[in-house]
């Protein structure tokens, strides 16, 4: 008898396997491949919850399907050179640029900028507000309060990176420089927890704002604009880029509504935009 | 503390409510993680069996290489998928990274050699003058080795409750080779990754909380399962 009720339930439990696989497997034959994009973008876009706003409207819209790849701009612009992704939206200008002399991505189009901060301790332990950032970043070194890095070769980590270069620190190994190899907002975290400084876009510093106990330090830089560019990975050279896809998804991205929406995104949460747009202006 | 107890507070909110995108990431959470034990219990258990069964060259090396491969890191393992998936890798005509079925794949890779491994430590501690009473009394091959899984059933439904609780708790590979995106590859793991970077702790906390019902819920079952009667 029991050995009954046991092999029963078994074939309960084998059947609920069962019916979970072939749920699966429905709902991926559900829509056609060619439906699918790959969009690889960076964190900030995503933390900041702006594609949770755009990317269901550009779902209903077109009837494509956007497998929203959140990484860093290195992993993303790798996938790119790669032609393991379809479409890109990353902040790096001078790394994408030679993405785009080589012909690995086409239709390169300006979207939006935001900018850059530096946050600290609310107390501003290394007196560095109001300084401009070569300025605020020698003072950190200098004074060797904890810095906390994206280390993670980032559209972000690449611009503190090249703050250091202007001011010719190399701060690798130092003892205050702490590299968190995260996402913004988990790194935002880490500065808030170990009391350091960190380089941040403004939009995820925003919508951290509640969780860390950081304040913008220095701001308004020239050095410190952030700028985003969409692009579509190049369908003459990769055969098995979704190029139709990638050719929407940027046409959404810098369409007149797309951007109004983009201008309007965290004005009534933050009081203030998040992402300035700027689609077919000159740089 | 706050964040916990609104957590907690929210975890209850967002079930009582039934909200759609929760429900829907802990279904799809169940759906891979119950499907890729289901296939590691198909390729564990017989290879389990044979491993603890079978005397051959080389099986000492092999039951290392199990042994080995319960501890494989999930992270090794969605690297491994996702290389192996990409558009231009070995199967990337497959198309089937950053979906569901990419996490299945990565997930029952974990899970298999778990399920193996308990099975051959099952099926060993059986006493082996059963194994030969067994056969003294006539047993076809088939009846002799349904006999010894059903009496080495205790272990091998450890190894099922082994097996799933590693894939439902590991998050780098889902992540690597599901990509997260929502409404399709997202499980209560990565959500939760996603939620903590986003700022959103109650949020984070909620899913955990019923991350952590979902998997007590399925061991239980299967410990039920397991002890009945005793």
């Amino acid at each position: 008898m029991i050995k009954r009720i046991f092999i029963a339930s078994l074939v309960f439990f084998c059947g609920f396997f069962f019916t979970g696989l072939l749920q699966v497997q429905k709902a991926a034959a559900a829509e056609p491949k060619v439906k699918d994009i790959i969009l690889a973008t960076t964190t900030s876009t995503v933390d900041s919850g702006l594609l949770d706003v755009l990317i269901p409207k550009f779902e209903k819209e077109t009837g494509y399907r956007v497998k929203t790849i959140s990484a860093g701009t290195g992993q993303a612009l790798a996938m790119g050179e790669k032609g393991e992704a379809d479409v890109l939206l990353c902040h790096a200008p001078s790394a994408e640029k030679k993405l785009v002399d080589e012909g690995a991505v086409v239709n390169y189009q300006l979207v939006m900028h935001n900018d850059f901060v530096i946050v600290g301790p609310t107390g501003d332990p290394a007196g560095i507000k109001g300084k401009t950032s070569s300025e605020a970043f020698r003072t950190i070194a200098d004074k060797g309060v904890i810095f906390i890095s994206r280390g993670d070769d980032s559209g972000t980590h690449k611009k503190e990176k090249a703050v250091w270069k202007s001011i010719e620190v190399n701060p690798q190994g130092q003892k205050w420089y702490h590299e968190s190899g995260q996402g913004m907002g988990a790194t935002l975290l880490m500065a808030s927890e170990k009391q350091g400084y960190t380089l941040t876009d403004r939009g995820t510093y925003l919508a951290q704002k509640a969780n860390v106990k950081l304040d913008i330090l220095s701001e308004g830089d020239k050095a410190l604009l952030n700028i985003y560019h969409v692009m579509q990975v190049n369908p003459e050279k990769f055969g098995k880029v979704n190029s139709e896809g990638g050719k929407a998804f940027v046409e959404f991205m810098i369409a007149l509504e797309t951007q109004k929406i983009i201008g309007e995104f965290g004005k009534d949460k933050f009081g203030s935009p998040l992402f300035f747009p700027d689609a077919g202006k000159q740089m | 503390m706050s964040v916990i107890g609104e957590g907690l507070a929210e975890a209850v909110r967002l079930l009582v409510t039934l909200d759609p995108e929760v429900m829907d990431i802990t279904l799809r959470t169940l759906q891979v993680s119950c499907t890729a034990t289901f296939i590691s219990v198909l390729i564990g258990i017989p290879i389990g069996t044979v491993l603890a069964l079978k005397r051959f060259i080389g099986r000492g090396f092999t039951v290392s290489m199990v042994n080995f491969g319960m501890g494989l890191p999930p992270v090794v393992v969605g690297l491994g998928t996702w290389l192996c998936l990409t558009r231009y890798g070995p199967f990337g005509a497959l198309g089937l990274l950053y979906t569901p079925s990419a996490m299945i794949i990565a997930q029952a890779v974990i899970a298999s050699p778990i399920v193996a491994g308990f099975t051959i430590a099952a099926i060993q501690s059986i006493h082996p003058k059963l194994r030969l009473q067994i056969l003294a009394l006539g047993a076809t091959r088939i009846q002799y080795l349904l006999l010894l899984l059903w009496e080495a059933r205790l272990g091998i439904l450890a190894a099922v409750i082994a097996g799933f609780g590693g894939v439902i708790s590991e998050v780098g590979a889902s992540m690597m080779v599901g990509g997260n995106v929502r409404g399709y590859t997202r499980v209560l793991t990565t959500a939760t990754v996603l939620e903590v970077s986003k700022g959103r702790f109650e949020l984070a906390t909620a899913l955990s909380t019923i991350l952590l019902a979902l998997a007590f819920c399925i061991t239980a079952a299967l410990s039920y399962l397991q002890q009945r009667g005793r």
